[in-house]
């Protein structure tokens, strides 16, 4: 099943034109990794289908319901969850208010706490640092953080824009390893990067995209293997 | 004992001003703008518990009750109509200006309701007040109201903010409007319950003050407003606490300069020293960096 279907979606800043019409979907399960250069349009990709920031032309479905007039607040509750670049964790509150505040969209207290205590099996870290004040984290412990929250919400899909950026190599396996279990606990990742070779190594699918525009498009594995890709982005 | 009593109707002052200056700084910290009409609001509450009062004959306490209600709405209606169109255009000058001319427009349609023309306001609280030290300190019963309102309000919305699932809300708006709109808070929504809130305030504030000094024009509001924001600034602003620190000090200032310097220099005297805290600490007394991520 296509849990996200997005259309020859255009989107434009004032004048400039960021993304000229591009389509790409995600099925059920999948991990599909969208790459490309600094400014290619990734980030302004997922703060369209998140509704941050609205679309000139195009169309946006996720689980099959048009999001074209949904307001970017109610995604949450509709199940999808989205990791911002640089994190944006909120740098005055605690850990704990944090993850809280994830679950703002959720009305069952008994559910929340639950989920409260798996993001805390998953990320002990967090559980130890808990009423510390997330501005005071390191840069690692705060992507963490970030992750925690978008799981608070139990989402179905979760957008992650470039989880690894800034990261000593240590933490970036470890947020590796962190997609690699969300899949096997049958959550849906669609993994914004510049570490190509990190996100093709764990994704299914992968979309390159190119100033706006999608240039090339398949299976993970072979795109590794593609010559033009292996020459472009992994520095071969 | 005079300095003593002094001070006292310097806090009690300080309080209506930390109250007024709660509204601006929740709106600013929230919102991002500087609700320039937040002190019309006062003159607003004020006629309504007047009319109410003295006109339909009505308790004061429902007339209070009253005034907080049509001052949330006027809040909520402005914030809804004047200023969340220009929410996200490119320069926050528009909605400063929107903001006067919100304030101008108050003060124009109160002087054509009411006329130019002063008006007696009737105290709402008619408790004497309590005699200490063989008489050497009386204390008035509006200034030990209004002090304990102004300690029960900051109390009450320091709960909220912390304790409740709107109030994390708020705190989220403020830090990151994304980030909140990610986690799925409703920034409109939140937006207008702050400005529900700090209308409401403002009532309660226009109130305390005209029970003090008891007469009402249509531009009643301007001072204590301007007064207020300086304290939400001098505390620093987008701080909870800071105004209340920043409005309780700026009203005992006004009091004891008032008192022991001059009447006529005892403004001056305040935006004075506002000068120096800025200039020593640019973010205000309790204020940390500013935040404007967006
Ligand atoms: N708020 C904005 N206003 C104007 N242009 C923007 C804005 N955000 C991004 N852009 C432009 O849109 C293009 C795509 O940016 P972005 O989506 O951030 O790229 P990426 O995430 O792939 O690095 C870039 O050319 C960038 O300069
Ligand atoms: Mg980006």
């Amino acid at each position: 099943m296509r849990i996200l279907e997005v259309n020859d979606l255009t989107v434009y800043y004032g004048v400039i034109r960021a993304l000229k019409g591009i389509s790409f979907h995600v099925e059920e399960g999948e991990i599909v990794a969208l790459i490309g250069a600094n400014g290619a349009g990734k980030t302004t990709t997922l703060h369209t289908v998140s509704g941050l920031i609205p679309m000139t032309s195009g169309s946006i479905s996720f689980d099959g319901k048009d999001l074209t007039k949904v307001q970017g607040h109610r995604l949450a509750g509709l199940g999808m969850a989205h990791v911002p670049e640089g994190r944006r964790v909120f740098s005055d509150m605690t850990v704990l208010q944090n993850l809280k505040l994830g679950a703002y969209s959720r009305k069952n207290k008994a559910e929340t706490a639950e989920t409260l205590e798996m993001v805390y099996t998953r990320f002990p870290r967090l559980k130890e640092r808990r009423n510390q004040v997330a501005g005071t984290l390191s840069g690692g412990e705060q992507q963490m953080l970030a992750i925690g929250r978008a799981l608070m919400s139990r989402p179905r899909l979760v957008l992650m824009d470039e989880p690894s950026m800034g990261l000593s190599p240590i933490f970036v396996n470890e947020i590796f390893d962190i997609i690699g279990t969300m899949k096997a606990d049958g959550v849906t990742v669609l993994l914004v990067e510049q570490n190509a070779k990190k996100a093709l190594s764990v994704a299914d699918r992968a979309y390159i995209l190119e100033t706006g525009s999608i240039a090339l498009s398949g299976d993970a594995k072979e795109l590794m293997d593609n010559e033009q890709i292996r020459k472009a982005y992994l520095g071969e | 004992m005079s300095f003593l009593n002094y001070l006292i109707n310097g806090l009690s002052l300080g309080s209506v001003y930390a109250i007024i200056a709660l509204g601006y700084t929740m709106v600013y910290g929230i919102a991002k703008m500087l609700n320039f009409a937040h002190g019309d609001i006062i003159m607003v509450g004020s006629y309504i518990v007047y009319s109410a009062m003295s006109m339909a004959g009505m308790h004061p306490a429902i007339a209070i009750l009253i005034a907080m209600v049509g001052c949330m709405v006027l809040g909520v209606v402005t914030e809804r109509v004047a200023y969340r169109p220009l929410r996200g255009a490119s320069s926050s000058l528009a909605v400063l200006i929107t903001a006067i001319g919100v304030s101008y427009l108050l003060q124009n349609i109160a002087l054509l309701v009411f006329g130019a023309d002063t008006k007696a306001f009737t105290s709402v609280i008619n408790w004497k007040g309590i005699t200490l030290f063989d008489g050497e300190l009386q204390i008035r019963g509006t200034t030990i109201i209004t002090i304990a309102v102004g300690l029960l309000v900051l109390f009450g919305l320091q709960a909220f903010i912390h304790r409740t699932k709107s109030g994390q809300a708020m705190l989220a708006v403020a830090q990151d409007r994304g980030a909140a709109t990610l986690c799925g808070i409703d920034v409109n929504k939140t937006i207008a319950i702050t400005f529900a809130i700090g209308s409401s305030l403002a009532a309660v504030a226009g109130v305390l003050f005209c029970s003090t000094y008891p007469t009402i024009t249509p531009y009643i509001g301007s001072m204590p407003g301007i007064k207020a924001f300086v304290a939400a600034v001098f505390g620093g602003i987008g701080s909870i606490p800071g105004a209340m620190i920043g409005g309780l000090t700026l009203g005992v200032i006004e009091i004891l300069s008032r008192t022991y310097i001059s009447s006529q220099l005892s403004e001056a005297i305040v935006f004075a020293i506002l000068i120096v805290v800025l200039l020593v600490k640019p973010t205000g007394l309790l204020g940390k960096r500013v935040m404007e991520k967006v």
